[in-house]
């Protein structure tokens, strides 16, 4: 059903034979055995699940997962080992349907987070803490294992088209058509537990539709974006 | 990509160009009793709104436009255009061609970068059709056309998603990308740059559906809010009045689409000479187009599906010029850069035995494998002639 092309350095090229083209893959942290998992959304809303092994060019299609009835627009993964949480990846589509898995030997659908009738373009994942983008320009943070919603952010005035994360911080950055980038500091309360946010800082890329941002360093202090017409790639550093 | 985006591209457009005919018609306008023979007089252009209308809404022809399919490249697309501004006594020249067209593809670009909702397209078509009615007022026949098509719209986009309309909207703004040429209606306005982009104003209402930036609410796993604080997000927008009318008749709200241009207006456009994005542009032209060949098929059905009624009897075709004066057309014709240039095609369905003999010879000198070709196809007949222009 689905043929790799090549492989370089955890980059990988896909041809798929079948009518559903990916929409976008992310290497996974190792598994306990040691070899890699790939997943890949595709337009038909199906996960694809491919096994990577150690040594050797055999990738194997492990498993199709179903949860999503719309094109996957996003996937983030984290490695669950030595957390109390045990969520390892959750999956996002066009309707805003959000869908949590824990790996193993296969992947077990958690829980599912419903739409409110926008896409969901970009979704992180971060000690336990979903972070979803919204295309109402809305940031919302869930607990992961339980789905529960503990934040909502309106955070900007247009559709989101990327959100990141410098895991080192908890820092989160998210993008969007309104030319706005901000950043946010993630964390939990030491009495609760509750997933609590502050803003850090704005910026206003004049008049450029934003559609692609990324934190250049772990730790979150500097970024980049792309947006629609710009020929360049912009960068900004914290001082 | 999607592939519902034709529908909304090709209307807007022609609605855009209607706009700008009727702005120069207008303009150019002598009364009746005053006309020279070579003179544009009201009822010529009434006339003229009334040929290019009623053929581009023509049922064969939105038949094939509403067919799910690619949206192929600006040159094709102009092709068209080209067509549907020669179905009335008008004519044009290249330059003045080439102008309308870049007026056109500039302000629908303006509005799909503009909308407020992805959704909002689908009210700047309407916007253009409520306008194009208003054209029409005196001929029921052209109206009931427009409003048929008012419900093909609603039916094609009526029950699609956001996140189908999002597509929607990334597919046009492709179709736009890199595109800057200066337009004098929207510098004066400063809806535009100098340098060519668009000014993304980060103030006024937000869309239907949004809430205003600068809140953030918590809550407890019980889903009650414990706790909400304000941030300073950078913009100055206000909560959005009321979400627009997507009936037959309504109040739109958007403004995005309705006719900018008013009488007294010349509208000018300059060509970014000198800017560094034509790079970009100059690649795009010397790459051969794999496409080529689904183009021209593309071309040929959409034009088979316009019925071009041709005048009767030996009557002048009255020239229009997009330019002040025809000094500067003829200097607009020679300085256009080269990247700008968009090359026509000139698809000739005739029957000319001459015509095959050469088409023949052509399709000869292109031969590249030993075997001759028995039998070509209608699209590489067309290929040839293109390579021979």
């Amino acid at each position: 059903k689905g043929i790799i092309t090549c492989i370089s350095c955890f980059q990988i090229h896909f041809l798929f034979s079948g009518s559903t083209p990916p929409i976008n893959t992310f290497p996974h942290g190792p598994t306990i055995s040691g070899a890699l998992v790939l997943a890949a959304g595709t337009w038909s809303g199906q996960v694809l699940v491919f096994d990577i092994p150690a040594k050797g060019p055999n990738i194997v299609l492990s498993e199709e997962l179903a949860g999503h009835q719309t094109p996957v627009t996003d996937i983030a993964t984290e490695s669950a080992q030595g957390q109390d949480c045990v969520v390892d990846m959750v999956t996002a589509d066009d309707s805003g349907l959000l869908c949590v898995w824990r790996s193993g030997p296969e992947f077990t659908l958690l829980t599912c987070i419903p739409g409110f009738g926008v896409p969901c373009p970009s979704v992180q994942l971060w000690q336990g803490i979903i972070a979803a983008g919204y295309g109402n320009g809305q940031i919302r943070l869930y607990e992961a294992t339980t789905g529960t919603l503990h934040v909502q952010i309106n955070a900007h005035a247009r559709a989101i088209c990327a959100l990141d994360l410098a895991p080192e911080m908890g820092k989160l950055l998210s993008a969007a058509e309104d030319t706005f980038v901000h950043i946010w500091k993630l964390s939990r309360s030491p009495e609760s537990g509750y997933i609590e946010v502050e803003h850090c800082h704005g910026e206003c890329v004049f008049d450029t539709q934003v559609c692609g941002a990324r934190f250049c360093d772990p730790s979150g202090n500097s970024f980049a974006v792309t947006g629609y017409d710009l020929a360049e790639i912009l960068r900004f550093s914290s001082v | 990509m999607s592939m519902r985006t034709l529908p909304l591209l090709f209307l807007n457009l022609g609605g855009e160009m209607l706009y700008i005919l009727d702005q120069r018609l207008r303009a150019q306008n002598i009364p009746v009793d005053k006309a020279r023979k070579d003179e544009w007089t009201e009822v010529d252009r009434k006339r003229v709104l009334n040929d290019i209308i009623s053929t581009m809404f023509s049922r064969k022809f939105m038949e094939e436009l509403f067919k799910p399919q690619e949206l192929y490249s600006k040159k094709a697309l102009r092709t068209v255009y080209d067509r549907l501004a020669h179905a009335s006594i008008m004519r044009l020249n290249q330059a003045s061609m080439d102008k309308l067209y870049d007026l056109m593809t500039m302000a629908f670009k303006y509005q799909v970068l503009l909308c407020p909702r992805p959704k909002d397209v689908l009210l700047v078509t309407f916007n253009h059709l409520d306008a194009i009615k208003g054209f029409i007022q005196d001929s029921p026949t052209i109206l009931h056309q427009v409003d048929e098509t008012f419900r093909q719209l609603t039916e094609t986009y009526g029950g699609l998603s956001a996140g189908e309309f999002q597509l929607i909207r990334q597919t046009l703004l492709i179709f736009f990308q890199d595109l800057h040429i200066r337009v004098s209606i929207f510098l004066k306005e400063r809806v535009q740059s100098s340098n060519g982009r668009f000014v993304l104003p980060v103030s006024g209402p937000v869309p239907w559906g949004t809430e205003v930036p600068g809140v953030i609410r918590m809550f407890n796993k019980k889903g009650e809010e414990i706790r909400k604080i304000e941030f300073k997000h950078g913009g100055n927008y206000v909560a959005a009045l009321r979400e627009g009318s997507f009936e037959l008749h309504g109040d739109r709200v958007l403004k995005l689409g309705t006719n900018m241009y008013s009488v007294n207006r010349p509208v000018e456009t300059h060509m970014s000479g000198a800017s560094k994005n034509l790079a970009s542009r100059t690649q795009e032209s010397i790459a051969p187009n794999p496409l080529a060949k689904e183009e021209l098929n593309f071309l040929a059905r959409l034009m088979g599906g316009m019925e071009i009624k041709k005048p009767s009897g030996p009557e002048p075709g009255f020239r229009l010029n997009l330019f002040t004066t025809d000094e500067e057309e003829e200097q607009a014709a020679l300085t256009r850069p080269e990247e700008l240039s968009y090359e026509v095609i000139n698809i000739q369905a005739t029957q000319d035995q001459r015509r095959n003999e050469e088409l023949a010879r052509i399709m000869g000198e292109f031969e590249i494998t030993e075997q001759p070709r028995s039998s070509a196809s209608k699209g590489d007949d067309l290929l040839a002639m293109m390579d021979g222009l």
